[in-house]
């Protein structure tokens, strides 16, 4: 922010607002609470395993199975085995790794283009401003689901085109969200003055509006988040997001339902992991330090 | 008074309608135009041009897109839905023999999860902050953060494996009586409700308590109204419009539920042959189904607006 291009006017004639008061991270920290430390906590686990997972592991799980199909939660596997006797804890943090990391790929993905175009829309001329906005809200007329169904049949599934589907499904929220932000920032004195001193609509959308809106643009980050993996993994579930022989949590749930008639682990510890890393992404967003917790809206 | 409200339900309408036509590009240009050329992917990498030629006159894929894509609509609108490419069926047999049962089951589910809700809501609203607020949110929380097969899966593990009360799969081609209906229902009806009566309860807790906030109950609660006639006689006449748009928002959750329970339970309707449909990559059945979620969507999402103009008072007695 300090670069050479701010010109010392701004700091006199826009004083935006106060700048928070720096407090220690440790301080930050506690604002979280029990609660929404116990999510940082798992958040933190799984993100660990999805990084670092394969290479903490003493033996691959695509190795070859045993004969014991379905073996219940033991000394030898933690979590218990799959439908072709292979170790169930293994699965589960080399499933992190697509999980996650596609997840995590597509929400920033999405966040990005909805941001970048929310600025771009406040920022520019009404008319920029209309056509973005009726375009992406054309898209939330389909159902997310559907709308990933259709992707699927029209293109296949791979990574790269989960990556994207589940990216053009969660624009049109980031958008509207960054957007009607934007717009309120955008109407600030502040603005205007920059404005006037005949900047241009760059330094308008990245140094006056972007800092301000950054905050809860995050805290939706993770909401989408939460959506994106609920969505990849239903896709998977159907068989129909990652493709055999890798495996998302989904998929090993899929894969695993056999053992549902006897209440096997390795169709519920899949399912469990999911639970848990929406979860903790709820809690840790309803807790962050200094907001309420804000109404979560549709999709 | 009745003008305002009259045209900006028109305008409504007309935008869902406009809705529908923009979907229907997007639909058909992902399924028949952007993948590109059907034929060669049937034919394979090694097809002689010839036969790439004819078959592509036989699909009518020598016609540029523009023109496919308005007949592909009229054909569509007269109800000409095209043939299924696996099984050669016509696509309006399938669809007509597999749209009742979704019916039936969004039905059901709507019958139960909406008083449900409903109750659970107010209830929550009204007694803020409870013991009873808590639990009933923090459940709401939980089931509204992990994927509708979760809840699917565990329902199937309580009431079909441990309990024995209930079958894990639903056959609804042999129904005789109503026992038998009401097994076959039990489970998918369970979990979409669950997922639904979340969804439905967060959206109508948030509006009651909005109302409750508003400076007008402070003026009832001085008066001294009792709490009851508080909620039923004044805050709930307001809310109603934001609650009925909950409603029909909640209810177009269960167009992605009905997606997941139809598979997972093996119930033959609709979004299960969707599934099957993109699993086989047969077009005109996707293109179809979609069709009907899609407009099933926005009437939802229409209605849920259009509560919410009628129920306004301020535009009712401009």
């Amino acid at each position: 922010m300090e670069s050479s291009t701010s010109s010392p006017a701004l700091n006199t004639a826009a004083p935006a607002l106060p700048p928070a008061p720096r407090r220690s991270p440790l301080r930050w920290l506690a604002g979280f609470g029990f609660t929404g430390l116990l999510g940082l906590a798992v958040l933190l686990f799984w993100l660990l395993a999805a990084a670092l997972g394969p290479w903490l592991l003493s033996h691959s799980s695509a190795g070859a199975g045993t004969s014991n199909v379905f073996a219940p939660i033991s000394a030898a596997h933690w979590l218990g085995t799959d439908y072709l006797g292979r170790d169930m804890l293994a699965l589960v943090i080399e499933g992190a790794r697509y999980t996650v990391g596609v997840a995590l790929l597509a929400t920033l993905l999405a966040s990005g283009t909805g941001t970048t175009l929310a600025l771009l829309a406040a920022a520019s001329g009404r008319w920029t401003d209309a056509t973005l906005s009726r375009c992406l809200d054309t898209l939330t007329a389909i159902p997310s689901k559907m709308f990933a169904l259709i992707m699927v049949a029209g293109f296949g599934s791979s990574v790269p085109m989960l990556v994207v589907t589940a990216a053009i499904i969660y624009v049109p929220g980031a958008f509207r969200i960054a957007r009607s932000l934007a717009v309120n920032i955008n109407a600030l004195d502040y603005v205007t003055v920059a404005r006037t001193r005949g900047e241009g609509t760059l330094y308008i959308m990245l140094r006056e509006i972007l800092p301000n809106i950054v905050g809860p643009m995050l805290a939706d980050l993770g909401l989408r988040f939460v959506y994106i993996v609920l969505l990849l993994a239903s896709l998977s579930f159907l068989g129909l997001g990652i493709q055999p022989p890798a495996a998302d949590w989904g998929s090993l749930v899929r894969e695993n339902i056999g053992a549902l008639a006897m209440g096997g682990a390795s169709v519920i510890v899949p399912a469990l992991a999911i639970a848990s890393l929406t979860i903790a992404v709820n809690l840790v967003i309803d807790n962050l330090p200094g907001r309420a917790a804000r109404e979560r809206g549709a999709r | 008074m009745n003008q305002v409200i009259l045209k900006l339900l028109a305008q409504r309408i007309a935008l869902a309608l406009l809705s529908l036509l923009a979907v229907s590009v997007i639909v058909f240009s992902i399924t028949a135009v952007l993948p590109g050329d059907a034929a060669e992917e049937q034919l394979g990498q090694d097809a002689t041009p010839e036969a790439l030629a004819a078959l592509r006159t036989q699909m009518g894929l020598d016609v540029p897109a523009p023109k496919r894509y308005a007949q592909w609509l009229l054909g569509m609108a007269k109800g000409d839905l095209g043939r299924s490419a696996t099984t050669q069926m016509p696509v309006s047999e399938l669809v007509a023999s597999r749209l009742p049962n979704s019916l039936l089951l969004a039905a059901v589910t709507a019958l139960f999860s909406v008083p449900i809700a409903l109750a659970l809501g107010i209830a929550s609203a009204v007694w803020r902050g409870s013991w009873f607020d808590r639990a009933v949110s923090t459940s709401a929380v939980a089931v509204v953060s992990v994927p509708e097969f979760l809840v699917a899966t565990l329902a199937v593990l309580v009431f079909a494996v441990k309990l024995r009360w209930l079958p894990a799969l639903s056959f609804v081609s042999d129904i005789d009586s109503l026992g038998q209906m009401l097994q076959a229902f039990a489970m998918p009806v369970l979990v979409l409700c669950c997922v639904i009566v979340a969804q439905m309860m967060r959206m109508t807790r948030a509006a009651v308590i909005d109302q409750l906030e508003a400076p007008y109950i402070e003026m009832v609660r001085l008066k001294g109204a009792s709490p009851m006639r508080t909620v039923l006689a004044h805050a709930l006449p307001n809310a109603v419009g934001p609650i009925a748009n909950a409603v029909a928002l909640s209810l177009s959750y269960l167009l992605g539920g009905v997606i997941i329970v139809e598979t997972i339970f093996n119930y033959p309707g609709i979004a299960k042959l969707m599934v099957d449909g993109v699993s086989q990559r047969d077009m005109p059945l996707v293109q179809t189904c979609a069709m009907i979620f899609c407009g099933a969507y926005l009437i939802l999402v229409t209605a849920a607006d259009v509560c919410g103009i009628v129920a306004n008072p301020r535009l009712r007695h401009r």
